[in-house]
């Protein structure tokens, strides 16, 4: 039982405890603000790292491609399912395409592209920028004169923010083209009827906004898996741990920015 | 003589301090270097000596005291001035650290491609010209995961080499290395010394490289230099830890 003289020294140790996490966290987003503005001041000063940008786009987008594309073709697919015996019960089978379609481009293609990406990218970036600073590759960068936010990071981020609409497209394709073949297998229909049905009142807000928003969670999962690769610290156990928090903290991330980018799509377009 | 006292030395260090939480691994270092010289730090480990050269670079900052690279003080330069001093000073690492998604070629192509103006081919023949220097050639394709660790030594120093440094730092460049592997690399940095007049500074373990190798030793210990002197004068040292040194070394 503690005696008063202890008992303020016990309410101080407490305070602490709890402080500590709280401490961290607001140095986490001190230096993750810090880490942004770099980047941002390195994008936009020469030289620029045009043939590094390129062989970041080909990593980050062309090799995503067959993954984003399959992710977008089975929703695709499971949205055909679901969805046709709901509207049948409801006696609206024939607005199924148009369920798919305003589906997929307002909503699902984007945020599925969202998230598959920030586990193949973010961990990949994590994962490997982690294991570049434990090697010391990132200090040896530095030591011969070159900035590696500017080399490393700044291309990374950019090539996620060109790369995300274009695989939200590509996800929306396959998945229109697949819920088309799922559709038609239950009851046949041609593809130009189903497209007409489905793309008939689409206009170009319904599908520019949400396939541009993607830029912002490529903005995500760049500065986020970029930042928690270059401070990995602690041999490989610490390349895991940057890895693992790349995706969770982008995921994250792009799941509480989704919410607040739809109702400011709502309300401007 | 006047000409001769107004002349920068390639290093010099005041005060230097460094703490890492309550760790305090440099307490108040001073030294300088002499041009030409080849400096060995020894020391045991986790008294700073990596910690030393990563602050000498401007990778790690100081917690106090400055650090003067050819007469520019980096402790307080702009990134841009960092990056033009660092240009003057090549970086061998402990573990190579070279890039493992760029060849061998590509590797020691990367600080000539970024910063000279050289066109493909003069850089093509510059990368063998370095390679060939340090006794490697013919690899230039490989992977730096399909080379042993001794070419990844030679490789890093290659790279090292790219900018002509007038100032070379190695963090432990033998170790891991078989003897006779050791005693190449000891040789290269000696060939450095006496054919191109590069300043070298050289943290090691390796007493018998050192011997080999240096002019000057400075001995680390708690965080402040325990000795520094030529390798012969450590035999005058009445300090334990360099007696012990001595029993080893001879």
């Amino acid at each position: 039982m503690a005696t008063p003289a202890t008992a303020p020294r016990l309410a101080m140790d407490d305070v602490r405890a709890f402080g500590k996490p709280f401490q961290a966290m607001v140095e986490w987003v001190g230096d993750l603000g810090f880490f942004s503005w770099r980047v941002a001041k390195a994008i936009f000063s020469r030289p620029f790292e045009g043939a590094e940008f390129l062989r970041q786009l080909d990593a980050i987008g062309a090799k995503s491609l067959p993954l984003i594309a399959l992710a977008g073709a089975a929703t695709g697919v499971v949205l055909s399912l679901q969805t046709r015996d709901s509207l049948t019960r409801f006696g609206a089978k024939s607005l199924l395409p148009a369920v798919i379609i305003f589906s997929l481009i307002k909503e699902t293609g984007p945020i599925i592209t969202g998230l598959i990406a920030s586990g193949r990218v973010g961990a990949g970036i994590g994962a490997e920028l982690g294991s570049m600073r434990v090697t010391e590759q990132i200090d040896a960068m530095e030591a011969s004169g070159v900035d590696p936010v500017k080399f490393l990071a700044a291309t990374r981020i950019l090539a996620c923010i060109v790369a995300m609409p274009l695989l939200t497209l590509a996800a929306d394709f396959f998945g229109i083209l697949l819920g088309w073949v799922a559709c038609t297998l239950a009851e046949p229909m041609s593809l130009r009827l189903f497209l007409s049905n489905g793309l008939h009142g689409v206009t170009f807000s319904d599908l520019l906004p949400p396939t541009l928003k993607t830029a912002i969670f490529g903005l995500i999962i760049g500065v986020v898996s970029c930042f928690q690769g270059m401070r990995s610290h602690g041999g490989t156990e610490g390349v895991g741990r940057s890895a693992t928090s790349s995706v969770v903290l982008s995921s994250l991330f792009i799941i509480v920015a989704d919410i607040l980018l739809v109702r400011l799509i709502i309300e401007f377009f | 003589m006047e000409n001769q006292t107004n002349i920068e030395p390639p290093i010099a260090v005041e005060g230097l301090r460094k703490s890492f939480g309550a760790q305090t691994v440099l307490d108040g270092l001073t030294f300088q270097l002499v041009a030409g010289q080849v400096t060995c730090v020894l020391g045991r480990s986790g008294t700073g000596k990596s910690v030393l050269l990563k602050l000498l670079i401007g990778i790690e900052t100081p917690d106090a005291g400055s650090i003067r690279l050819e007469g520019r003080d980096i402790s307080s330069a702009t990134p841009k001035e960092l990056n033009e001093a660092r240009k003057k000073v090549g970086f061998l690492f402990q573990q190579s650290a070279l890039y493992d998604s760029m060849t061998i070629e590509e590797n020691v192509a990367f600080p000539l491609r970024r910063h000279t103006k050289l066109s493909d081919a003069e850089c093509h023949d510059r990368v063998h010209q370095l390679l060939e220097s340090v006794g490697m050639d013919g690899d230039v394709g490989k992977m730096p995961s399909d080379i042993s660790g001794g070419m990844s030594k030679r490789v890093g120093l290659a790279r090292a080499l790219a900018l002509e440094p007038t100032i070379l730092m190695f963090d432990e460049p033998t170790a891991g290395l078989d003897p006779i592997t050791a005693a190449e690399i000891a040789k290269l940095i000696v060939e450095l010394r006496d054919q191109r007049h590069i300043t070298s500074i050289v943290v090691t373990h390796d007493l018998h490289t050192a011997r080999t190798i240096a002019d000057r030793l400075i001995v680390l210990d708690g965080g402040k230099t325990l000795f520094d002197g030529t390798f012969e004068g450590r035999n005058e040292s009445k300090d334990p830890f360099i007696a012990q040194f001595v029993k080893d070394a001879a």
